[in-house]
């Protein structure tokens, strides 16, 4: 049984139509790339899915139960974790803190409860560790690289045990060198047999990384197709139009 | 990529040592300050500022302010600002002795008068948290509302006859404790000092080892990320405007039971100096930043500036102006230091 499946989704920001008509499908340990141009709709299906705004219309269905989140902690619960383009980092906290941030380890005290740091910390160099990425649990988050940023963000998506894990543009603002490195990281959650959405503009990432891809243009899924089964260069007409349908 | 290192000993390893972490605390650096001027002073002045009656003296002036700037900290932590607070505090001190002058008991007095403390900032809280007001003109337009009504409700008159419950409520502002102190002598800390003390340390532990100080910390580094991982921000932003309310409230009934009266021009441009002891002592206006014991040191720097400029016979009208210079020195410090770091 598919972990995500939507169907009909819809969205409406007054007269403007966002998303119209979209039906996906993903697997466990099946990592979906997600591509159009700006305004296609990528962004507001990610939030959609992701919590932020229920749909005008359609349905999201987690493992067969229908869903309806109304803030990001309803998605969360579900086993939907994001891993947003910005990142969502509290930059003057350190990379453990912001793993933990709304979920934090306590201790009772009698009638109080402290944070409990050093399970804190021991469970964040292990959640490192598994990503295999050099963040120190203690650093502060402002002075990282784009790539332990990513690491620290991605790590957060593990507190949990999430079935499907969004991530939008990982992989625009970092270094050569770091995208490889967060590619790695995504491989790593696959192995997991956590399912992936990757929204991204590269298609190189699309291919290094993904089983599926998707691509969405002026709010309607146009492609859902298997990387083996296209190119790059049937990929880019979908995004533009120059392929009308595939 | 095998790793060969043990999960703890990266854990353990923090972004800075503990020395340099010291260095770069502007905390200490005002402490610094302190010392220094604490010392020239005693050698200037040795018979009348090292003793003990002055220490009582300098530590009761400074406790107002320092009670307001626990909760002006935490308000600033999450990025807001609170310019309410000597209103509230004189508005909270007139219900308080309204409430003794028609006959109540002086917890009655007290309760009221932190009553209207909460409620004042749950006010400034809601506007703020809910409608998305800015916190500035707010608190701006509190400012000018809460002293208003202390003028209404004190009939524009100074309240001192405080009936049954005064002799209490006197106590509570204006009596002292006395620690025990060597040769069988003793060192008197006014009871504003002591509830200055108990809360600077009630609010280190909660800012520093409780989920809620975490949150204020997270709302002031950014908030959409805090609102997006299930804080409840518009809840705590609330609580902070409340507890800024509260320790105003406090700070008014123990400086009318000081005073042995109520007046409502009581805290007038006070929130200048909280806002000031706080931002001598680390905080970051822009939210994210600052510390108790920062807000602590930074009131009593500047309670100490005015204690030691009238012992070396300045002109107490160049008062402001060194207040003035250590705030501007204070953000140029961390400018330069945030400059060398990166």
């Amino acid at each position: 049984m598919a972990v995500l499946e939507l169907t009909g989704i819809a969205k409406h920001f007054g007269a403007i139509e966002a998303l119209r008509g979209v039906d996906l499908t993903l697997e466990d340990g099946e990592v979906l790339g997600l591509m159009g141009d700006n305004g296609a709709g990528k962004s507001t299906l990610v939030k959609i899915i992701a919590g932020n705004f229920p749909p005008s219309a359609g349905q999201i269905r987690i493992d067969g139960k229908a869903m309806h989140f109304h803030k990001p902690v309803d998605a969360r619960e579900a086993g939907i974790e994001v891993v947003y383009q910005d990142l969502a980092l509290c930059d003057n906290l350190s990379a453990a803190a912001n793993i933990f941030l709304g979920r934090e380890f306590k201790r009772k005290f009698g009638f109080f409860r402290f944070l409990d740091f050093g399970r804190m910390y021991q469970r964040a160099g292990e959640l490192f560790e598994e990503l295999q990425s050099e963040t120190r649990p203690r650093d502060l988050v402002k002075q990282m690289s784009g790539g332990q940023r990513q690491a620290v963000a991605i790590a957060r998506t593990r507190l949990s045990e999430p079935r499907i894990v969004l991530m939008d543009e990982p992989t625009a603002a970092i270094s050569v060198r770091q995208v490889a490195q967060v590619l790695d990281l995504i491989r790593r959650l696959r192995d997991q047999g956590i399912a992936i959405i990757l929204i991204s503009h590269r298609m190189p990432d699309v291919f290094a990384v993904c089983d599926h891809v998707a691509v969405l243009r002026r709010g309607s899924l146009v492609a859902d197709k298997s990387v083996a089964d296209t190119s790059p260069e049937e990929v880019t007409g979908l995004i533009t139009g120059a392929i009308a349908r595939a | 990529m095998s790793t060969s290192v043990e999960i703890s000993d990266v854990t353990r390893i923090r972004e800075q040592s503990w020395f340099a972490s010291l260095l770069a605390n502007q905390a200490l650096w005002v402490t610094v300050a302190v010392a220094l001027i604490c010392i020239a002073t005693a050698i200037e002045q040795p018979d009348s500022f090292a003793t003990k009656n002055n220490f009582h003296n300098i530590t009761r002036n400074f406790a107002a302010i320092g009670i307001i700037a626990m909760g002006m900290t935490a308000v600033i932590i999450t990025g807001g600002i609170d310019l309410s607070v000597g209103s509230v505090m004189a508005l909270s001190a007139i219900v308080a002795a309204r409430l003794l002058e028609s006959g109540f008991d002086w917890y009655v007095g007290v309760a009221g008068g932190l009553m209207a403390g909460l409620v004042v900032g749950a006010i400034n809280g809601a506007l703020i948290a809910h409608i998305k007001l800015p916190p500035f003109v707010v608190t701006l337009g509190m400012l000018s509302i809460a002293r208003s009504l202390a003028i209404v409700a004190s009939d524009n008159r100074v309240i001192y006859q405080f009936g049954e419950g005064g002799d209490t409520f006197k106590w509570l502002g204006g009596g002292r404790l006395d620690l025990p102190w060597i040769d069988g002598d003793v060192l008197p800390l006014s009871n504003m000092f002591v509830v200055l003390v108990v809360m600077a340390v009630i609010m280190s532990i909660v800012l520093r080892t409780t989920s809620w100080g975490r949150y204020l910390f997270a709302i002031g580094g950014n908030e959409h990320a805090a609102r997006l991982t299930g804080i409840p921000v518009d809840r705590i932003k609330i609580q902070v405007y409340m507890l800024a309310g509260f320790t105003a409230a406090i700070a008014g009934i123990l400086s009318a039971g000081y005073g042995g009266s109520a007046s409502n021009g009581m805290g007038k441009t006070y929130e200048l100096y909280v806002i000031a002891a706080t931002v001598i002592g680390g905080a970051n206006l822009m939210g994210g930043k600052g510390s108790i014991y920062g807000a602590f040191i930074g009131a009593a720097l500047i309670f100490l500036i005015r204690n030691s400029l009238i012992m070396f016979g300045v002109d107490a009208n160049w008062y402001d102006l060194f207040v003035g210079l250590f705030i501007i020195l204070a953000v140029l410090l961390e400018r330069l230091r945030g400059r060398t770091r990166g």
